[in-house]
């Protein structure tokens, strides 16, 4: 053995280190709730003020709840690919969280792109996006029949998340 | 005029009653200390290299909000740290938690030392053998001490 082989080994295994955590991205935290089940809230629908949605409501059916704003960028370069799913004739239901915007700016925002929600809850403050660990709109939860969230999106949803991760999933919960 | 003087002092009695001393920034001095404390310890998720207390995004100033909200119904350091920790992960936290999955990055720093100074005492132990005492020769001796007297002289 050489003598500069260990050195070289060693300088080799921290490169290769390094570079590895070069390709992570520092904004997908994992999340703590994935596994756990979805905080309940009850929040006034975006087009109803009226009525109520609790993710209760959703219990015995596995649905996607998106986070959304009309001040949201990426949010729209996400929405073509939400209005795509729903489209499918197996797509589940997407409920959207219309995260700290103006009532009349999320209305027009989803008259203008389309409504792929089966509803939106409206979330005026922010509360609901704090229960759900919200810090970059858009994020997507799928829940499953019992309530339990079981993966998250954090940022939009590519096609290739939504083949590779995102349908599979739903598939095996829905077995 | 004077009775202009007199209506004059009048307002100016009344005055004092009309203006208000400005609201307070903290409603609460105690919580506020405690409110920055706390967020100090907690990281921006949208900015992550400012603290929660620094932070002027919009996330951190509805958390900020919500950890008030907490101290003020009596909740614990711990218990608001947990709060979030439960939401947003250990991320959040400045000061990770000693557990099993955070032993390697507590111990990680002792470990690369002692395995760097246990690395450096072979060095040198072996580099010490591999020098062999060759004792000089009468000969060198003495033109050694030649030289040495030349240099004083």
């Amino acid at each position: 053995m050489n003598k500069f082989t260990l050195p070289l080994v060693g300088f080799i295994a921290l490169v290769a280190l390094l570079a590895v955590g070069l390709g992570l991205n520092p904004r997908e935290v994992p999340s703590p709730l994935v596994g756990k089940p979805a905080p309940d809230f009850k929040a006034p629908q975006l087009h109803d003020p009226g009525a109520d949605f609790s993710p209760k409501d959703m219990l015995g059916k596995v649905w996607l709840f998106n986070v959304w704003a009309s001040w949201c960028v990426s949010c729209r370069e996400e929405h073509p690919i939400i209005i795509e799913y729903t489209k499918r004739p197996d797509a589940i239901p997407v409920i959207g969280l219309n995260y700290k915007d103006k009532r009349e700016d999320g209305q027009r925002w989803l008259t203008r792109f389309g409504d792929p929600y089966v509803l939106s809850a409206f979330d005026l403050d922010g509360r609901v996006g704090i229960n759900y660990g919200v810090y970059g709109v858009p994020e997507t939860y799928l829940i499953d029949k019992a309530g339990v969230i079981r993966f998250k999106q954090i940022g939009p949803i590519t096609p290739t998340v939504l083949e590779e991760k995102i349908l599979p999933l739903i598939k095996e919960l829905n077995k | 005029m004077k009775l202009f003087l007199v209506a004059c002092a009048a307002l100016s009695l009344c005055l004092p009653l009309h203006a208000k001393e400005a609201a307070p920034l903290a409603e609460d001095p105690v919580v506020e200390k405690r409110l920055i404390n706390i967020s100090e310890e907690l990281r921006c998720l949208v900015c992550q290299n400012e603290s929660l207390a620094g932070s002027q995004a919009d996330l951190a100033k509805d958390l900020r909000e919500e950890v008030r909200g907490l101290i003020k119904e009596g909740k614990s350091d711990n218990e608001v740290k947990d709060f979030l920790v439960s939401r947003y992960g250990d991320f959040v936290l400045y000061r990770p938690q000693i557990k099993p999955s955070t032993y390697l990055l507590w111990a990680g720093p002792f470990l690369l030392l002692f395995i760097g100074l246990f690395s450096l005492f072979r060095f040198l132990k072996q580099r010490s053998k591999e020098v062999v005492d060759t004792p000089l020769s009468d000969e060198e001796k003495k033109r050694a001490e030649a030289l040495l007297k030349d240099a004083q002289s």
